[in-house]
């Protein structure tokens, strides 16, 4: 064996990776499958399922003693009325539009209140930044349902920010925000906020504080600066936040069930009426498919755009 | 450039210069990171400003480009007082240190940063885009985004970046320190050919002093917020006001000793009881009976196994260090007082016939005119 040939051997080996690396690989895949693929699986089933009066409460039942017929029968009765019925049925429609709504506001108002904050955190002096970031993060140390909670007390008609206003003279009557979508938009930003935050922060934070001054030296104002300069920068930030809070914010049931109205309308709601209210399983199942792919869909638009971003990079 | 053409605005007299710093100071709280400092600055110039970090050189050149605004004092442009205008508002243009080009933009589209600011019609815009690509060799690059680019070519997005808004004066902060050293000694000669064909004044700012020498027509030599030296690079090196400027500029033996009349003209130093005092030409007389100091290049200085004849100054001592540098070599002679005399020759010989080493009793020499008396 010649050295050069001994060398290429070498090369080789070293690239083969061992098994345990392999299974350290295949870990992460592992858990999607078992903890998000198979219950995905079987939420699909059921939204193709009918309802029944039995426990599990829907057939067909997978019978696998029945053999090669009983699989037959068993896919033969499963179909998509389900969906035609959430389709056809304008309250469901109105619930899909009525919460894109809401997540779509919210995450909007989100975004002007997150990245303001999260500018000025990354315009504070440095010794004071770790302190606030910190603060933002605070809230978390409480139960959300303990937050969302505490907000009833303050919006309440005899609540905290009522009696205030009133004392101050600002209102001669108190404000009815309690149990109307006013309430809900609030607690979805409250809530939301510091994802929308920390991200922004993330990649203002670390923007190169020269850029601003080559744009001003180069005949910007600070205005234009921002918008031309610290803007595009922190998109990747912007983008990110937007999907932490709206994907969360569609699929919402705490916030609208505590502190929205009965006319509030939102499919995380309608869900959970169809399935602990009617205990319509295979109903539920295919409002929580639908609400997947509404998210989804922008999720792989972003995947794509991020691909392309990385390919012209 | 200086020193091989007849290009010396700075000793014209009536010449108008463009810049004009009038006894500007400059603090940061309780910090005076400027003190009192007048400087003028002529069109066409290549200015140099060179000091150790923390001398207060980046802080001259933000109130230059009006990032800072001067404490006191005024700084003049074409005689007008430019302390208030804004840095989108002057014209004088920055290359940035970090090169700041802006990473989501091409690299036309830094370059016409700029120019769409000013409002320059699109057909001039790229018009101009095309000429200083081709003045800076990046023709082919327009399309490429900054972090597809080398070190060498973002450097010259910079320079194309600010050079064409046609600024009456560009400032540069240590332009080349990110490039490696045979990258920068030919980027050097490259912005030395680019200033020379635009006519632009340019003023750099560098702690690099060889950087500062080659490209320069003059430099400001700064210390503790002060200049202590403004001088083309040969007087400075050659006449040096001050040990400070002596020692920043090239190595240099300091002698300290005591003024003394001459046998003969010039001054004498007493350096050492016992040794032969030191023969120095120059008229300083007034110095007589004063502390001084003899500053010495060591490349001046001559070294012989044997008591040279018919030099001015010999002293003997002994070699404890040569460097050998390939093309020089530098010898470390001790003196008997202790002091240590740097003395350099070049190797125009092979090494091996080098007739001196370690721990040799060697003498060292050098003419009445080959150092200079400084008094600070």
């Amino acid at each position: 064996m010649g050295p050069l040939e001994r060398r290429c051997r070498r090369l080789v080996n070293g690239m083969k990776s061992t098994f345990g690396q392999r299974l350290f690989v295949l870990l992460p895949y592992l858990w999607l499958l078992v903890l998000f693929l198979a219950p995905f699986v079987i939420v699909l089933k059921i939204s193709l399922s009918d309802l029944a009066v039995s426990r599990p409460p829907y057939t067909p039942q997978f019978d696998y003693r029945e053999g090669w017929a009983g699989i037959k029968t068993f896919f033969a009765e499963l179909d998509f009325e389900n969906f035609i019925f959430l389709a056809e049925d304008s309250l469901y429609v109105n619930a899909y539009l009525s919460s894109l709504k809401i997540a779509g506001v919210s995450t909007i108002l989100t975004l002007l209140i997150g990245y303001s904050i999260a500018y000025a955190l990354a315009r504070s002096p440095q010794r004071w930044r770790g302190t606030l970031v910190m603060l933002v993060i605070l809230p978390f140390w409480t139960s959300f349902l303990i937050r969302v909670y505490a907000w009833i007390g303050i919006l309440k008609t005899e609540g905290l920010l009522n009696q205030l206003l009133l004392h101050i003279g600002m209102i001669s009557e108190p404000l009815t925000i309690m149990n109307t979508n006013t309430a809900v938009y609030i607690g979805i930003v409250y809530s939301y906020l510091p994802f929308m935050i920390l991200p922004i922060y993330a990649t203002l934070e670390k923007m190169d504080e020269s850029l601003l001054e080559a744009a001003e030296d180069l005949g910007s104002s600070r205005l234009a600066a921002f918008f031309l300069v610290t803007l595009p920068l922190s998109l990747p930030g912007v983008i990110a936040g937007c999907f932490l809070v709206f994907i969360p914010a569609l699929g919402e049931f705490v916030i609208p069930d505590l502190l929205g109205g009965s006319d509030t309308l939102m499919i995380g709601k309608t869900l959970w009426v169809e399935f602990f209210s009617n205990r319509d399983w295979p109903l539920a199942s295919a409002v929580a498919i639908v609400l997947l792919m509404l998210l989804i869909v922008p999720i792989i638009l972003f995947q794509k755009q991020q691909e392309k971003q990385e390919l012209g990079r | 450039m200086a020193g091989f053409s007849s290009f010396a605005p700075w000793d014209e007299p009536g010449k108008k210069p463009l810049i004009e710093i009038k006894s500007v100071s400059k603090f940061f709280g309780a910090f005076e990171a400027i003190h009192d400092l007048s400087v003028n600055i002529y069109e066409r110039e290549f200015f140099a400003i060179l000091g150790p970090s923390g001398c207060g050189k980046t802080t001259l050149m933000r109130m230059l480009a009006g990032f800072e605004t001067p404490t006191s004092g005024q700084i003049l442009l074409d005689g007008q007082n430019i302390g208030p205008v804004p840095p989108a508002k002057r014209p004088v243009n920055m290359m940035f240190q970090s090169y700041a080009l802006f990473p989501h933009l091409t690299v036309e589209k830094n370059i016409a940063f700029g120019l769409k600011r000013e409002g320059v019609a699109a057909g001039e815009i790229s018009d101009r885009i095309t000429d200083i690509m081709k003045l800076v060799q990046l023709t082919d690059f327009g399309r490429r985004k900054p972090h597809q680019l080398s070190g060498g070519q973002r450097q010259r997005v910079a320079l194309a970046r600010a050079l064409v808004k046609r600024p009456r004066l560009l400032l540069l902060d240590e332009p080349l320190g990110a490039l490696d050293k045979k990258l920068r000694q030919q980027t050097q000669f490259e912005l030395m050919n680019i200033q020379e064909t635009l006519g632009t004044t340019f003023v750099i700012v560098t702690h690099d002093q060889e950087e500062a020498m080659t490209v320069s027509s003059r430099i400001a030599v700064m210390n503790n917020g002060e200049i202590a030296q403004v001088a083309p690079p040969t007087d400075l090196y050659e006449q040096p006001s001050s040990r400070f400027v002596a020692d920043f500029i090239g190595e240099v033996n300091i002698i300290e000793g005591r003024c003394a009349p001459a046998a003969r003209d010039g001054i004498s130093l007493a350096w050492n009881e016992g040794s032969d005092d030191l023969r120095i030409a120059s008229d300083a007389t007034s110095q007589i009976g004063t502390t001084a100091w003899l500053a010495l290049r060591p490349e001046k200085v001559g070294i012989t196994k044997t008591r040279p004849e018919g030099t001015d100054n010999a002293v003997q001592g002994e070699v404890i260090d040569i460097a050998y540098l390939g093309n020089i070599t530098t010898y470390h002679v001790e003196l008997p007082t202790g002091a240590i005399i740097k003395a350099q020759e070049s190797n125009l010989q092979r090494v091996a016939n080098r007739g001196i080493t370690w721990e040799d009793t060697v003498w060292v020499h050098w003419s009445a005119d080959a150092g200079v008396l400084l008094t600070a």
